[in-house]
């Protein structure tokens, strides 16, 4: 029977002009348009959102979360990122 | 709509995973005990997983059932405020039993696995829609009862530790609110109307009420997995701790209407600031579960039609599809070769 079931596709919605598409949740559809029809009517019933982007779940590439520590670490110890780790005299304005 | 407490059945086993790891399962724990959510792929106790999965598909088909006794009045709403509202109302229900397929689905479990559960009876799905609706005020208590009893029971899952379950309990958390106002103002009209239609309010709460009460599930000492849920804060609040809210915050509604609760033991506890009320027909309860409910049969047969109707339409639109798809690949190819 799952052989015959639609694909998966991720739905993002874009709220208001200005801000970017968030991802919502996900819908089976048997094709794009197909996809973005009925996401308008699942997660857009009450003026949720000015934009729709649906994606195939399938096409999506992402980190393992069990290696979420090694993948993100190298980002941690680079304090020297961060505008705090400057010091200026309290006297400088505008800094 | 709604997620019943059925835990005290046997977990089912049909959903293998991981296997069980002393350390891996300490530190899922502390996530958990710190209040960090849980998302599809981290690592998760097999039970877990097992528990999520039965409960948000239970949830889900508690949904799409529940359109069923609300739609059997569409065609018969008293005026055509009536009918758009229940119309709404009744497409968010198959909206909510959607997100909450999507949820489930990121558990590892196919859609048409949980379709397949529901049409064969062997997934469970709230009691409560295994009730008749006989007259239109049925339609004004099940939104008053049976939603505001769903709205106790969900808006704590909007804390629940697993993501995807979480985020569509927000979601639809804040579409159920109409659900219940329009349900009351039902009631409220019938209530402020003849004698002849406040009798039929007073009659559907007669009707209505215990079945809303066992919406909550079994009594805590009858629950089995109620503590591991808790620790997995999966749920929040004890089944009876949740029945109880309901009733506190429904009592007064039902004063306000002129309605009587149909329960001799009703009476408030000054001392407590709580109603206490009289003891549930548990064996009513077991019976509907058991599929010997008045309607049970009906709505797995409703189910099962919709399902088999509606196979050509999913067949045709995915056929459809793979020959758009193979056209337009072909056209590509054909493109290619004459640019080269």
């Amino acid at each position: 029977m799952a052989r015959n079931e639609w694909p998966l596709y991720e739905v993002f919605i874009r709220p208001k002009n200005g801000l970017s598409h968030k991802h919502v949740g996900s819908l089976h559809a048997a094709d794009a348009r197909m996809a973005v029809e009925n996401a308008r009517d699942v997660y857009t019933r009450r003026g949720e959102g000015v934009s729709l982007w649906v994606v195939p779940s399938a096409a999506i590439t992402a980190s393992e979360p069990g290696e979420k520590e090694s993948f993100f670490d190298p980002a941690d110890d680079k304090i020297y990122r961060h505008p705090t780790f400057y010091t200026i005299p309290e006297d400088v304005k505008n800094i | 709509m709604y997620t019943q407490g059925l835990d005290a059945k046997p977990a089912d086993n049909t959903i293998p995973f991981n296997r069980t790891d002393p350390e891996l399962e300490r530190r899922f724990q502390e996530r958990v005990d710190a209040e960090e959510k849980i998302e599809p792929r981290d690592w998760m106790p097999d039970g877990y997983r097992r528990t999520l999965v039965r409960q948000i598909s239970q949830h889900a088909h508690s949904e799409i059932v529940g359109m069923l006794p609300e739609g059997n009045w569409i065609t018969r709403a008293p005026t055509l405020r009536r009918k758009i509202a229940l119309l709404a109302k009744v497409q968010d229900e198959g909206g909510h039993g959607l997100y909450l397929y999507s949820a489930a689905e990121t558990l590892g479990v196919s859609r048409d696995e949980l379709v397949e559960q529901l049409l064969s009876g062997k997934a469970k799905y709230s009691s409560i829609f295994n009730y008749p609706t006989l007259t239109w005020a049925d339609i004004g208590t099940i939104g008053w009862l049976v939603d505001g009893a769903a709205i106790m029971n969900q808006v704590p899952l909007c804390r629940c530790s697993y993501g995807p379950y979480a985020r569509a309990m927000i979601r639809i958390c804040r579409e159920e609110s109409f659900h219940q106002r329009q349900g009351y103002e039902i009631v409220m009209t019938l209530a402020q109307g003849t004698p002849e239609q406040k009798r039929m309010a007073q009659d559907s709460l007669d009707r209505w009420w215990w079945p809303a009460l066992m919406m909550f599930g079994p009594s805590d000492d009858a629950s089995a997995h109620s503590a591991q849920n808790m620790r997995w804060k999966i749920k929040r609040f004890s089944n009876d701790e949740l029945r109880q809210k309901f009733v506190d915050a429904t009592v007064p509604q039902a004063e306000y209407l002129g309605l009587t609760i149909p329960d001799p033991d009703l009476r408030f506890n000054a001392e407590t600031g709580h109603y206490e009320f009289g003891t549930i027909d548990w064996s009513e309860f077991e019976r509907v579960l058991k599929g010997d409910g008045p309607c049970n049969r009906e709505r797995l047969e409703a189910r099962n039609k919709a399902w088999d109707d509606g196979a050509w339409v999913r067949e045709a639109a995915l056929a459809h599809a793979r020959k758009r798809e193979s056209r337009a690949a072909a056209q590509n190819q054909a493109g290619a070769r004459g640019r080269a």
